[in-house]
């Protein structure tokens, strides 16, 4: 099976064999990347928009780069800074957007659910670049990808998922994709950063760090999003990194080639030791920067494809 | 005009039965319950064995005059309570300006006379609802004040409460609370709980209820004043809430249909139509509450009817306003209630018509000779799917739209007069 969706709104929505589907085509862009001549023409001719209501510079490039290398015009709207200030409502801004006919539209949104409220808005192809404290698949897609190609495989693992966990939408969708592919999934957090309601979702729940870390297979170690917290969930950042930031002794709990990962940007000395982060052996961290150029280019291309599908039926009118 | 209603299920709150029968209306009261024939020159209304029931008194209905005209009227209120069967509306002063004063209350009262029901006003309980000063309880009863609530602005000054309950009390005034915790329910759009964390929207805790609950139970001991929980909605809530009235304490409380009806997992893919005040709770909490008013614990279901334009709700959850349209779905959302088995229909009448009527101290809510003619004439087991463009309320924010119900109105009496449904049909001469 491939890849139907319109929209590629969150991990929830998608099926094990098209979470396999993308991670296979993106292993192919993933060579294309380190080639010296990097262009594809899949989206030759359509147009991307990328709309950043949260301020983002990593994954605005990666998308953007993502774009130009299949050959789509990309436009960048930093809509953080312009009409929504002045108050224009989101579906405004996107019926505006839409009348301008791009074929892919790349949203993030600082309010959980607001990505698929645009989307119903418009004609084209919507990826999620995350919305509040929801998902962010492509982040999830991309280090589904890190994994794989680190550990040969994507099932039947001991991921362990530390640190801001109730804030953090890359938790959410790792979480979900993990547990879809047949993973094991453990959520390590102080009380107060853990979300209400977690173990139900079918992973386990610590508190100790060390005990949480013994014999994962991947560590997968969260961003403080200090701007996210309207209050004291910790008493402080050395505290916070005493009891749950990652360094060598805590690392030595899990097992002996354990691989270390970050979304980024790293807050070095809050969550992760910067030696941990720096540790060819054992940080992907640079691998899944470069995997989510590719992830991403994997994704719109499938979108783009069931796009033109979509509108040949319309054009000849056969029924999809 | 005299009216006979014949051939009717009469649904009796007050004595718990129903029986089939024929009533007359004469003098804005009702005459006669059980006559067997038609007075001379009286109107006879065919009821064709449907139900008859004291029409409903719902506290808590938001209306958007004076400020929001473009949400509510008095005017669409009327006519969309007149279609639900809701005979009288005690209105809510969430309003902008609040009705805070005598002035904006005689404002008000004014305007409402355009409304085919009944409409009563609540004022707030401090000025501007802002939870520092108390406003003029003594003015506002002589103005037609039922009762006093900031409604969700909860006062957290607790000497502020403490004065304002104190001087209620002394002039025998009725205050409604809304139990719920400032601190814990800030900012929050759902209940907390795996749904929450799934979508993540941020939730709050039901304890926050309990807690706000056990702060106003702890102030009704301490000042003696008679109390009203607008809405208790979870399950931990109601030992405290039964062990006030146990305890003899002023005490009563209700919930909204909604929150019997429906439950968090209606949210679905953040549909803002289901954002409410207090948020939608898990399903135990909802089945909880429902035996507690089938026993009586909690004594009124009200519609917290509240309005809202489709700008103000077509927004991200988290940014969209809270509250729900409810007048016209009150009645048929309460039959799945009947359906289900849950509540008899004598027992659903005594908590929306009756003991709503007693504790504002009114007279209607009742099926006994001599009690004003307010009545609905409905058919409970009338099938038919919402269309919410077809609400009368201005606003059309209902989360049952698309739904399939059962449960017409066909006919509303207010006074003895018809305020809603086909005449011509069912009406002819004696």
């Amino acid at each position: 099976m491939s890849f139907r969706a319109r929209h590629l709104l969150g991990i929830q929505q998608l099926a094990p064999d098209e979470i396999r589907a993308i991670l296979d085509l993106a292993d192919k862009y993933v060579d294309l990347n380190r080639r010296s001549i990097k262009k594809s023409d899949a989206l030759a001719g359509m147009t991307q928009i990328n709309m950043f209501f949260e301020n983002s510079t990593r994954t605005q490039a990666s998308f953007e780069l993502a774009g130009k290398r299949l050959g789509a015009d990309v436009m960048n709207m930093s809509v953080a800074s312009s009409s929504v200030k002045k108050g224009e409502t989101l579906i405004d801004t996107a019926l505006t957007l839409n009348a301008m006919h791009p074929d892919l539209l790349v949203v993030r949104h600082g309010a959980s659910g607001a990505v698929s409220l645009l989307a119903e808005k418009v004609n084209c192809a919507v990826l999620n670049a995350g919305d509040g404290r929801h998902e962010h698949p492509t982040q999830a897609l991309l280090d589904a990808l890190t994994i794989r190609r680190a550990k040969g495989r994507i099932q039947r693992l001991t991921v362990a998922i530390c640190g801001d966990v109730a804030h953090s939408r890359v938790a959410r969708s790792n979480l979900i994709l993990l547990g879809k592919m047949e993973n094991r999934v453990r959520l390590i957090a102080p009380p107060t950063l853990m979300p209400a309601g977690v173990a139900e979702f079918g992973c386990e729940v610590f508190d100790d760090m060390r005990k949480g870390l013994e014999g994962a297979d991947v560590v997968m170690m969260l961003r403080l999003q200090k701007e996210r917290m309207d209050g004291g969930f910790i008493p402080s950042e050395r505290e916070y990194y005493h009891r749950y930031g990652l360094d060598a002794e805590k690392l030595a709990h899990a097992k002996p080639d354990a691989i270390v990962m970050h979304p980024g940007p790293m807050n070095r000395g809050v969550e992760i030791d910067g030696e941990i982060a720096d540790d060819i052996n054992r940080s992907v961290i640079q691998e899944q920067v470069e995997m989510g150029v590719a992830v991403r280019m994997a994704c719109m291309d499938l979108l783009a494809r069931n796009l033109r599908a979509e509108r040949g039926a319309k054009a000849t009118g056969v029924m999809v | 005009m005299t009216l006979f209603l014949e051939n009717a299920r009469i649904i009796d709150p007050e004595a718990g039965v129903e029986t089939i029968g024929n009533v007359i209306l004469d003098g804005g009261l009702i005459a006669v319950i059980g006559a067997g024939s038609a007075p001379a020159g009286a109107r006879v209304i065919d009821c064709g064995g449907k139900c008859l029931a004291p029409g409903i008194v719902d506290i808590g209905v938001k209306i958007g005059e004076p400020g929001e005209r473009h949400r509510e009227s008095f005017r669409s209120a009327g006519l969309a309570a007149a279609a639900g069967g809701v005979t009288t509306i005690i209105a809510r002063p969430d309003t902008n300006p609040a009705i805070d004063t005598p002035e904006v209350l005689e404002f008000v009262t004014r305007r409402a006379a355009q409304a085919p029901v009944r409409i009563h006003h609540m004022a707030t309980l401090t000025k501007e609802r802002a939870g520092r000063e108390m406003v003029e309880i003594g003015f506002l009863l002589d103005a037609g004040a039922m009762a006093f609530t900031d409604f969700d602005h909860v006062v957290t000054d607790t000497r502020v409460l403490v004065r304002a309950l104190t001087y209620a009390r002394g002039l025998g005034a009725l205050v409604i609370g809304h139990p719920q915790d400032p601190g814990l329910s800030k900012g929050a759009a759902v209940t907390s709980g795996k749904f929450a964390s799934l979508l993540g929207l941020p939730g709050v805790h039901p304890m926050a209820e309990r807690l706000g609950l056990d702060r106003d139970l702890g102030l009704v001991e301490m000042t003696g004043v008679r109390y009203h929980a607008d809405q208790i909605t979870c399950a931990r809530s109601l030992p405290a809430l039964e062990r006030a009235k146990r305890n003899g304490l002023p005490v009563t409380a209700g919930v909204s249909i909604h929150h019997l009806t429906l439950n968090d997992l209606d949210v679905g893919d953040y549909r803002s139509f289901f954002k409410l005040t207090p948020p939608l709770r898990a399903e135990e909490d909802r089945l909880a509450v429902l035996e507690a008013v089938a026993s009586g614990l909690i004594d009124v279901i009200c519609s917290m009817h509240t309005p809202q334009d489709e700008e103000s709700k077509r927004l991200p959850f988290e940014e969209a306003a809270s509250g729900a349209v409810a007048l016209e779905t009150f009645l048929p959302a309460a039959m799945r209630l009947y359906h289900s088995g849950a509540m008899d229909l004598p027992g659903l009448f005594r908590a929306m018509s009756l003991n709503p009527a007693r504790i504002m101290g009114l007279p209607y809510g009742r099926m006994a000779e001599g009690a004003p003619a307010d009545l609905v004439l409905f058919d409970p087991d009338a099938p038919f799917v919402l269309d919410r463009a077809k609400l009368h309320s201005k606003s059309k924010n209902t989360p049952f739209d698309g739904q399939r119900m059962e449960g017409r109105v066909i006919a509303t009496f207010v006074g003895g007069h018809q305020v809603f449904g086909a005449e011509n049909r069912m009406m002819r001469d004696a």
